[in-house]
């Protein structure tokens, strides 16, 4: 979710990128958005984004992260491994009893 | 790929030390900013909206937590921690720590000694490269498993053998040498051409030999060791095509070999070309001159294969030369196993022994910790009441154990470092390869594992004991009282400690009663006050038999008049527990054998009159060998009783004559004297050649007066200490003749002494080992009943304010270490009985379950432990009981 953010809008900082997913989910995930920054650190260290120190709408200084090269093939990938296995549960879903006789 | 990266940022960030946590900090507040913001966008107060922006962040504390541990190697902070803490435990009862890093230190140092041994004797390759390709070739005869052979058939079995790509031979042969200054004799060997390509040895000079110099008749030419070189030399590079004289010939030099090369244990000066040598006794298919043969296999050969080879060169030869080689066999064996083979099961023994040490020392260790957690039971409860899960209490008891079998382990390296020295330096004779023990990183390596097992081993009993520990009752019990349970373990490790010393004890027990059944054997002579010497005569090619005797009877003369001397003998041949030297022989009378292989052997003393005195053997029938049995008589002997009993079993032999097959003389027996132990006092009578005689040097063949023209063994009897004579010895030998020079002087208590030396150090070894062992379990069983004793301080006092006798008191806490010592005593029996069955080849006189030793052994460890818990027990009597009731 995290690299999909950066992927969709670029940089941004932890608030931004809290704000965005607690947008996109509708609420549903509303966790408390301070678990986000061990999650980026993670990320971070793993090489998936890099962040700076930038200044915020208000003229602050923020950390703004941006997605890196490594980051964008993982999204990739993830990507393509989520779409196959939302797939395969997909169907599933859609066969009916009358199918399988 | 990503974990690894991960990873390795977070190890940077442990060693940068880069742990501020200000930037999640600013982001924190940053973050918290933006929301209050959007919230007071929202119609919020601003009060209510900074509440609502902290509320949706979350708990900064456990996400700092999250973050942090994020960033860095948790359980390596941990570790560095729980080692800084563990370090000021440790420091704050210095006492402890003391007694239980000595403890490692001597389990760990004894094990690293001791390995440092096994590892430069049996499992380092010998030093020559390839070295498992390399084999000692020996000639196999009835009852002669691995002998000599002969100069012939080496050649043959050189030529015919399809396993081996060379083999070399090589012979004893030491030289009389005047350089600049005075005379000296050099050891050296008479090798074949072959010798040091096939060992794979290169000179630092010049070259080796090559098969033209390896011949009769070519020059004389010579290779010097690097020691010899340095040492006469200087090291001197033009050395090589110089000459030097060796017993009046003159050699050239073609080579120096490296000063690091050594062979079987062994630093030779000189090495000569062995086919130049023209006697015709070597050159006699039937006569062993003892020479020895090695070889290097065709890579990939086996030693099977090879024995399986050489077996049909052998039957081919003993179809060829039926009177010479009827039954030669050849018996092959790796010249590392050769070389080490007999002292291995005593090393693995010893290993074993050190092995209990350790666990003995562990078992201590980890009582003392035991006991010393139940003072820290309450320390453990407040962290666990704080939070400190189980698994983090083991793990920082476990560093606190490897911390101190860290120390102990480096101490204890210091030890062995100190100890193998000091063993290696008292007993050189008793270890072969004893040069090439080191502390190397296969040793280090040992050290570090053995103490960090160690430290788990003794550490993870108790830690789990403490972590598993009912909060609320220890909290409750206000530090005194404790579970039964943590006394049990104690009696536990109290007990296999007690068996373990009783194991090693016994064994070390054993190894005595050996030693003094050794001491009790007569060696047939008389070895105190009696000396032996070598002395190199300065004969050349031409020097004739009668200026050899009256070379060695001026010799006799003048060491007669040194005040002390009581008897003095020129002699060769054998000599008891130093060279072995037979002949073959039948007794006149009976018909002649067609072979030598089917006469009779006996080994052959060459004698002097003074010999029977200076070695003090007894006689038992005739007469002894006098001076008048000189060159002008006929041949006289004596035998021994061994012989006399063995060929002349119902008839007095005196008088009866024998035939010396190769010394072609008929010789009159003219008395029997005791049988002597020249196999030395632990051997097997069965295997080896028994029958002896003595044979007048003075009537030596004249074609044999050659042979033994330029050196000859010397044995003295003195009044006092015989080492003292010598001074006066040397003197006099200078005075008949400066090229004249004694060496390899031994008193005869050291030759016998010598001749079971392994067996000794054995001895010593696990005397130490055992007494060690039971000192340690000695302090491991006051220490847990002085322990027990203080825990039940106010019970003996509430027993006696009851009215219970002092005695009642002692009876109760000696009956409690008495029950921990038998049964250790009895698992420990029951354990010796098994494992002293593989010392038993170790051992002599006495069987392996010898039950003197088990029974003494057992009673003097029970006293030592009612001994040690005599202590304490006396302590616990004098308990006054108001003191100890007030003490609630």
């Amino acid at each position: 979710m995290v690299l999909k953010t950066l992927d969709v809008l670029g940089p941004l900082h932890g608030y931004g990128i809290a704000r965005r997913i607690e947008q996109i989910s509708g609420d549903l995930l509303a966790v408390n958005q301070g678990t986000l920054y061990p999650v980026l650190l993670k990320l971070e260290q793993e090489g998936s984004i890099a962040s700076e120190w930038g200044a915020s709408e208000n003229n602050r200084r923020a950390r703004f992260y941006r997605l890196t090269r490594d980051g964008r093939k993982r999204l990739e990938a993830e990507t393509r491994g989520w779409e196959q296995t939302a797939a395969i549960i997909g169907r599933f879903f859609e066969v009916k009893p009358e199918d399988l006789r | 790929m990503r974990a690894l990266r991960r990873f390795l940022t977070r190890l940077g960030n442990f060693v940068m030390r880069r742990r501020d946590d200000e930037r999640l900090l600013r982001e924190t507040e940053e973050h918290l900013a933006l929301q209050t913001d959007e919230n007071i966008r929202a119609g919020l107060p601003p009060r209510e909206a900074r509440r609502q922006a902290k509320l949706k962040f979350g708990g900064v504390a456990t996400i700092g937590e999250d973050y942090r541990a994020e960033r860095n190697l948790q359980f390596i902070d941990a570790f560095v921690q729980d080692i800084r803490y563990g370090a000021r435990m440790l420091r704050r009862s210095p006492g402890f720590a003391a007694i239980a890093i000595l403890t490692l230190a001597l389990g760990i140092g004894a094990n690293t000694a001791l390995f440092s041994v096994v590892n430069g004797v049996l499992l380092n390759p010998l030093p020559y490269p390839q070295s498992s390709q390399l084999a000692a070739i020996y000639g196999k005869t009835p009852g002669v498993y691995r002998g000599p052979i002969t100069y012939l058939n080496f050649l043959d079995w050189q030529r015919d053998t399809r396993t081996f790509s060379s083999m070399a031979m090589y012979r004893n042969q030491d030289y009389n040498f005047i350089g600049k200054g005075e005379a000296e004799r050099l050891s050296g060997y008479m090798i074949s051409a072959g010798f040091f390509s096939t060992l794979g040895v290169q000179p630092v000079l010049g070259r080796t030999f090559r098969a033209d110099d390896d011949r009769v008749g070519a020059a004389p030419v010579v290779i010097l060791s690097g020691g010899f070189w340095e040492r006469r030399f200087g090291s001197s590079p033009d050395i090589v095509g110089k000459s030097i004289t060796l017993n009046g010939v003159s050699c050239t030099v073609v080579g120096v070999i490296p000063s690091s090369f050594t062979f079987y244990g062994q630093l030779r000066d000189v090495y000569t070309p062995i086919g130049q040598w023209n006697d015709p006794s070597f050159r006699d298919r039937r006569i062993d001159m003892s020479a020895h043969a090695i070889g290097r296999l065709e890579p990939g050969i086996t030693l099977a294969q090879a024995q399986a080879d050489m077996d049909g060169v052998a039957r081919n030869l003993a179809a060829s030369y039926p009177e010479a080689d009827k039954d030669v066999g050849i018996t092959l064996s790796s010249m590392k196993e050769d070389m080490v083979g007999k002292v291995q099961p005593l090393l693995l023994v010893l290993l074993a022994a050190v092995g209990f040490l350790l666990l003995i020392a562990c078992t201590n260790v980890a009582n003392l910790l035991l006991a010393r957690s139940m003072g820290r039971s309450r320390e453990f409860a407040v962290r666990a009441a704080l939070g400190a899960s189980q698994m983090r209490v083991i793990r920082q008891l476990l560093t606190e154990s490897i911390l101190l079998a860290g120390c102990g382990g480096a101490l204890g390296l210091l030890l062995a470092f100190w100890g193998t020295k000091a063993v290696l330096g008292a007993l050189p004779a008793a270890l072969p390869r004893a040069g090439e023990v080191s502390l190397d990183s296969r040793v280090l390596l040992f050290t570090l594992g053995v103490s960090l097992l160690a430290g788990i081993l003794f550490g993870l009993a108790p830690a789990l004991k403490t972590s598993r520990v009912n909060l609320q009752e220890i909290l409750k019990e206000s530090g005194r009282g404790s579970s039964g349970a943590r006394h049990r373990l104690q009696g536990v490790f109290v007990a296999a400690e007690v068996a373990m010393a009783l194991v090693l004890l016994i064994g070390a027990g054993l190894m005595v009663r050996s030693l003094a059944a050794l001491w009790r054997v007569d060696p047939g002579f008389n070895p105190s006050h009696a000396i032996t010497f070598d002395l190199s005569l300065p004969a050349a090619a031409q020097t004739g038999s009668a200026e050899t005797r009256a070379r060695l009877r001026l010799f006799d003369e003048k060491m007669r008049d040194i005040p002390g001397v009581e008897a003095v003998s020129v002699t060769l041949g054998s000599r008891p527990m130093i060279h072995d030297s037979s002949l073959p022989f039948w007794i006149e009378g009976q018909p002649q054998p067609a072979t030598i292989q089917d006469m009779h052997q006996a080994m052959f003393y060459l004698v002097e009159a003074g010999f029977q005195k200076a070695m003090g053997i007894a006689l038992e029938r005739g007469r002894f060998i006098t001076s008048q049995d000189n060159e002008n008589a006929p041949v006289a002997i004596d035998i021994d009783d061994v012989f006399a009993r063995a060929y002349f079993p119902r008839e007095n032999p005196v008088g009866k004559h024998i035939h010396l097959a190769l010394f072609n003389v008929d010789a009159e027996i003219v008395g029997v004297v005791g049988h002597v132990k020249q196999w030395g006092l632990d051997a097997d009578p069965k295997s080896a050649i028994e029958a002896q005689f003595d044979y007048p040097f003075m009537q030596l063949p004249e074609k044999l007066m050659p042979l033994v023209a330029d050196a000859v063994a010397v044995v003295l009897r003195t009044k006092g200490d015989p080492t003292a004579v010598m001074g006066p010895v040397r003197r006099a030998v200078e005075e008949i003749d400066p090229r004249e020079v004694i060496y390899a002087v031994q008193t005869m208590d050291e030759v016998v002494a010598n001749s079971f030396a392994a067996r000794r150090l054995s001895m010593v070894l696990l005397g130490i080992f055992a007494m060690l062992a039971l000192a340690l379990s000695c302090v491991g069983i006051y220490g847990v009943i002085s322990y027990l004793v203080g825990r039940r301080t106010h019970e003996i006092g509430l027993r006696m304010a009851l009215g219970a006798q002092r005695s009642d008191v002692m009876r109760l806490v000696l009956g409690h270490g008495a029950k921990m010592a038998l049964i250790g005593v009895a698992i420990g029996l029951a354990g010796a009985l098994g494992l002293t069955r593989l010392m038993a080849g170790e051992l002599f006189g006495v069987t392996a379950h010898d039950p003197l030793t088990f029974l003494a052994v057992a009673v003097v460890l029970i006293c030592v432990a009612l001994a040690a818990c005599y202590i304490p027990a006396r302590r616990a009597m004098r308990v006054d009981p108001m003191v100890a009731l007030r003490y609630e």
